[in-house]
């Protein structure tokens, strides 16, 4: 029963991508973690990034765990955010080929994974190609 | 006649609007080549399907983000009511609105409900939204109209049921993009469709669906509604009805008075399906889109049961500068895929492994 307590507890930077902003030296962080990773200053301000980015850098996932098989193939990528922190998530709504390093991508929030037909479902930021 | 509207005690308006359509299509060309050998005439040339990770939620999400994004800088925390009409929320108990509620930031002195009422689930909560700033309980309110429609397969409904969704932030008429001049309601008991509590997939009642129904109730509640506002088609730039397909809504609009022309731009079942509580408010956005000022906009929804909402609009200058804010519903409608009856059912889950 980890997923709900998690998925709790990460909402806002799952659902909207709320991160935080250095006090000291402006630099916009993201996952939050209370300390500025430039200046080991104290980060506790919200700051809701815009979810535009980039790919950085890509791999296909074929033979996924047993939770996201309901997605495979999907493509999970490094994504640069515009603010400049990196994250981790998949891609969405994009055929595995057509992803390239340095595609444009906007953060929709989508299932994230389910526990089976009767436990909660996870929702959370994924990424896609611009709509325009 | 005056009795039969709706009425506010102030004036209210749409101060944004967003849809939502997903990218995949099933072309009614599939459907027939698996359950009729490909003969046959198809209600629609093909429909929206929602990806393996969309739901009510998710299409609500985007299409709510889309209509933030058109009202500018309006604050999500004074968002008063977070409403979401659908016949497919994910979760039988737990609501779908707390979700989309926490993911635009309007948590947590927000009302939050979710709204049933078939394909008309999304114009009662919108109604319900004019009538919540109408009476001034607060400066906005949020009403979103999506589904991720399920038929049973082999059905001649699964041509049709279709996913998407579109979100309509309500506020003083004195912001709107389009000001509300009147609404109303018209519903009775009647059998036409539903589907019993803990079944996958809706029953219809054949005969009922279409004269006693759909028929019926569009055709009143728009009379009725223009008699009240002492309006006429003629006075309308745009009207949108519910679109189970195409035809119905072309025969309807023919019934009332509406010319082809007016109907046009809001008419998408034939490339999205029918959408459900979204059908009718996706319409009206794909009408939003290019509507000038100072145009006036008939829309009537129909949800089986039976009920009609009807609602008559007003643009005004402030529609210009917000229709190019969020993607538009014809960019959603070119984002297309084609996939086949295979891909559909794994998509849809209906195959059971």
């Amino acid at each position: 029963m980890g997923l709900p307590s998690k998925n709790w507890r990460l909402r806002n930077q799952r659902y909207r991508l709320v991160g935080e902003i250095c006090e000291k030296c402006g630099t916009p962080i993201f996952p939050p973690r209370d300390v500025c990773p430039e200046c080991e200053g104290p980060a506790q301000t919200p700051y809701v990034f815009s979810g535009r980015g980039e790919v950085y850098s890509y791999s296909t996932v074929y033979h996924p765990p047993a939770e996201f098989e309901r997605y495979a193939p999907y493509t999970v990528a490094l994504v640069r955010l515009e603010e400049g922190p990196m994250l981790t998530a998949q891609l969405t709504d994009v055929a595995p080929e057509e992803v390239y390093i340095g595609m444009p991508v906007e953060m929709v929030t989508r299932q994230l994974q389910t526990e089976g037909d009767e436990g909660v479902i996870a929702y959370g930021y994924k990424f896609r190609p611009l709509i325009r | 006649m005056e009795t039969r509207l709706l009425r506010t005690d102030r004036e209210v308006g749409i101060i944004g609007y967003g849809a939502y359509i997903p990218r995949y299509r099933l072309p009614a060309t599939e459907v027939a080549r698996i359950w009729t050998g490909g003969e046959g005439e198809t209600p629609v040339t093909e429909k929206a399907v929602a990806g393996p990770d969309e739901d009510v939620v998710t299409i609500s999400i985007e299409a709510a983000r889309n209509a933030l994004a058109r009202a500018g800088n309006v604050d999500p925390a004074l968002i008063r009511a977070v409403w979401v009409g659908s016949e497919s929320h994910p979760y039988a108990v737990k609501p779908t609105s707390t979700i989309l509620a926490e993911a635009i930031g309007a948590t947590p002195y927000v009302q939050a409900g979710d709204w049933e009422f078939a394909c008309k689930a999304g114009t009662e909560a919108l109604q319900a939204a004019i009538g919540f700033v109408g009476s001034g309980m607060g400066r906005y309110a949020l009403a979103v109209g999506a589904d991720t429609a399920q038929a049973r397969p082999g059905d001649a409904l699964e041509y049709t049921a279709a996913s998407g969704g579109a979100a309509y932030l309500v506020g003083p008429a004195e912001e709107a993009l389009a000001v509300v001049e009147g609404s109303l309601s018209y519903v009775t008991d009647t059998p036409d469709f539903w589907r019993r509590a803990y079944q996958h997939y809706p029953s219809h009642g054949g005969r009922f669906t279409g004269e006693p129904a759909y028929f019926k109730h569009i055709a009143e509640a728009a009379r009725a509604l223009m008699e009240a506002l002492g309006t006429t088609p003629a006075d309308y730039d745009y009207a949108v009805f519910h679109q189970p397909n195409v035809k119905f809504p072309q025969t309807v609009a023919r019934q009332l008075g509406f010319k082809p022309e007016q109907i046009g731009a809001g008419l998408l079942a034939d490339r999205i399906g029918n959408t459900y509580a979204g059908s009718s408010l996706i319409g009206l956005t794909a009408i939003l889109d290019g509507a000038r000022p100072d145009q006036r906009i008939l829309l009537v929804s129909f949800g089986s049961g039976a009920g009609s909402d009807a609602i008559s609009l007003r643009t005004t200058e402030a529609i210009r500068e917000r229709q190019g804010r969020a993607p538009a519903t014809q960019d959603y409608i070119a984002r297309r895929t084609v996939i086949d009856y295979g891909l559909y059912v794994r998509f849809r889950g209906k195959l059971r492994v």
